[in-house]
């Protein structure tokens, strides 16, 4: 199991609030997660190499050419709050 | 001298000069209005999918080649986790452990001809940040900031720098000379003024003799390569303060104020360094074929460096001429052309002395004005065989940039032909008699005076005289020697 003071930790990282039987709850799962590592941990991998992707795919490009994008209304019509022609936020210093 | 020693490391965010972005096929562009270059990629919609932009793995290949980095077989993408307006998905598409460039050295001139080694540790592909403006800017107290998008996305390699340098000048110099190949590649505008080069530098000192690295700082984003040299110079003395005052470094994040000197910490949250960094589950490895890059490896362009080491070993040319030259690929090939045609240190000194001087005032480099590189040769050509003395030669020069003319047509044109001797001893002898008191002192061994003459004989002719040629003949009518 993972203790409470790392869940706590990941859970602002991903600036979620927490009340303490969610943080109970997100401690298990996670700890659930955690343990299938624990099972591959456990086989003998000698000579295993690493593995990041599991389609045995490479190289996928496009050439450098331009294609249309948004026309700005419609980049702005999902923004929360819309100023000068842009995404409003909160002020960031 | 000082008990301790600076020990410096940088990097450097160079955004690519492809047409299109990192991950999807919105146009780059700079200046244009705010969010006209967005689409449900670079907006991070959900569901959408990134797909890699062929010429910047190409531009990036271009550039670990140039920096002698070890090119890898195959190398993968990872997400940079973290939270920030400019930054949509919430996380950056970076790369981490496996970049497209491994290890490498760059390698600098000095002015003093000594050289500078760089160990290059890494340069990798990522993607670049939105653009976060106050909306406070135009209107006073707003509490707000405004995103636009049309940079979001933009391709960017990161070149990090092994800690190997030992002074600011030092840094601003590999920094200056980094640049010039980066430019010589082709790959990035690079300016810093616009953002499309940004350097942060890691400084930490430690007595000197010791092999172990101090507490570093980092130092943040400077826009020039001046503000950068001084904001090192700075923060190296603030840490010799702290470390004189019996105290410690603390690692941090730090500001340089160009205007008041002033260093300030940005304070970072104690847990914004915790990326969670893990392999990108929608993007495939990069594994470039070894045949394309050994194509891009004998592609690549003769290279500042070595081309500054042949300009001065096989044209005869200053280190400073050479650094002057090689400021930027169009001026080499300028230089290079006329170069061919007449006398190398002589066009060097015409190029990066009168003419860009005389085009500062137009606001035109060489390569755009109506001077060839063949009308530079032809006009050293002239001077050398004593056609034109060289302020006669300077009105030629501003002709030929008015009119595009031919030099020898200017000459003509104009009469700034260079005045054969009997002529010019003829004015000599006028203006000898014309000043008995100068030519007195003359002969009174005040050899200051000559100039007087030869100021005079200048004025006579309209600067076709040549100096040399009136110093002779007046030293010959009045001293008899
Ligand atoms: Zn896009």
């Amino acid at each position: 199991m993972i203790d409470d003071e790392t869940v706590r930790h990941v859970a602002r990282l991903a600036r979620l609030r927490l009340s303490p039987d969610e943080e109970q709850v997100m401690r298990e799962e996670l700890s659930g997660i955690l343990e299938h590592i624990d099972a591959i941990r456990a086989m003998d991998l000698d000579g295993v190499p690493p593995t990041t992707h599991v389609i045995a795919l490479e190289n996928v490009v496009r050439p450098d050419v331009p294609v249309p994008g948004l026309p700005r209304e419609e980049a702005l019509r999902e923004a929360a709050h819309v100023t000068d022609e842009g995404f409003g936020v909160p002020r960031m210093d | 001298m000082s008990a301790h020693e600076p020990v410096i490391g940088v990097e450097i965010h160079v955004q690519l000069s492809t047409r299109t972005k990192m991950f999807c096929g919105c146009e780059l562009s700079f200046g244009d209005p705010p969010n006209t270059h967005t689409c449900p990629v670079c907006l991070a919609h959900p569901g959408v999918l990134p797909v890699v932009n062929e010429e910047a793995v190409r531009r990036a290949l271009l550039i670990g080649l140039a920096l002698g980095c070890e090119i890898a077989p195959r190398s993968i993408f990872h997400r940079k986790n973290y939270f920030y307006p400019d930054l949509p998905k919430a996380y950056q598409i970076s790369q981490f452990d496996i970049p497209i460039c491994g290890r490498g050295e760059f390698r600098a001139l000095r002015e003093d001809g000594s050289e500078l080694v760089v160990g290059i540790t890494r340069a990798h592909l990522e993607e670049d940040a939105a653009k976060l403006t106050h909306a406070g800017g135009r209107r006073a107290g707003a509490a707000e900031s405004v995103v636009d998008f049309n940079r979001g996305g933009t391709p960017l390699v990161e070149i990090v720098t092994e800690p190997d340098l030992r002074s600011p000048s030092d840094v601003a110099l590999f920094l200056r000379q980094l640049r010039q190949t980066l430019l010589f590649l082709g790959v990035s505008d690079c300016s810093m003024e616009e953002g499309s080069m940004r350097a942060d530098a890691n400084v930490s000192i430690r007595p000197v003799g010791s092999q172990e690295l101090g507490t570093k700082t980092e130092l943040k984003n400077m826009n020039s390569f001046r503000f950068l040299e001084r904001g090192i110079e700075a923060e190296i003395a603030r840490q010799e303060e702290i470390v004189a005052a019996g105290g410690r470094v603390s690692q941090e994040t730090v500001h340089y104020e160009p205007d008041t000197g002033h260093i300030t910490s940005l304070r970072s949250k104690e847990e914004s360094h915790d990326y969670r960094y893990f392999p990108e589950p929608d993007l495939v490895p990069i594994a470039p074929d070894p045949a394309w890059v050994e194509e891009l490896r004998a592609g690549l362009p003769e290279l500042p460096l070595p081309l500054r080491m042949r300009m001065v070993g096989e044209m005869g040319l200053s280190a400073e001429d050479a650094e002057v030259l090689t400021e930027r690929p169009e001026l080499v090939a300028y230089f290079m052309e006329a170069a061919a045609l007449a006398d190398p240190k002589a066009c060097a000194n015409w190029i990066r002395g009168e003419l860009r001087a005389q085009l500062r005032e137009v606001g035109v480099e060489p390569w755009q004005s109506k001077v060839t590189p063949a009308h530079v040769a032809a006009l050293v050509g002239l001077l050398d065989a004593g056609t034109v003395t060289v302020p006669a030669a300077k009105e030629v020069l501003a002709e030929v940039i008015a009119s595009g003319g031919d030099p020898a047509d200017v000459v003509e044109s104009k009469g700034l032909g260079a005045m054969d001797e009997g002529d010019l001893a003829a004015i000599v002898a006028e203006i000898i008699a014309a000043n008995p008191d100068q030519a007195q002192q003359l002969r009174d061994g005040k050899d200051k005076v000559i100039g007087f003459f030869v100021g005079q004989a200048m004025k006579g002719t309209g600067g076709r005289a040549d100096p040399q040629s009136v110093q002779r003949l007046v030293r010959e009518a009045v001293r008899g020697d």
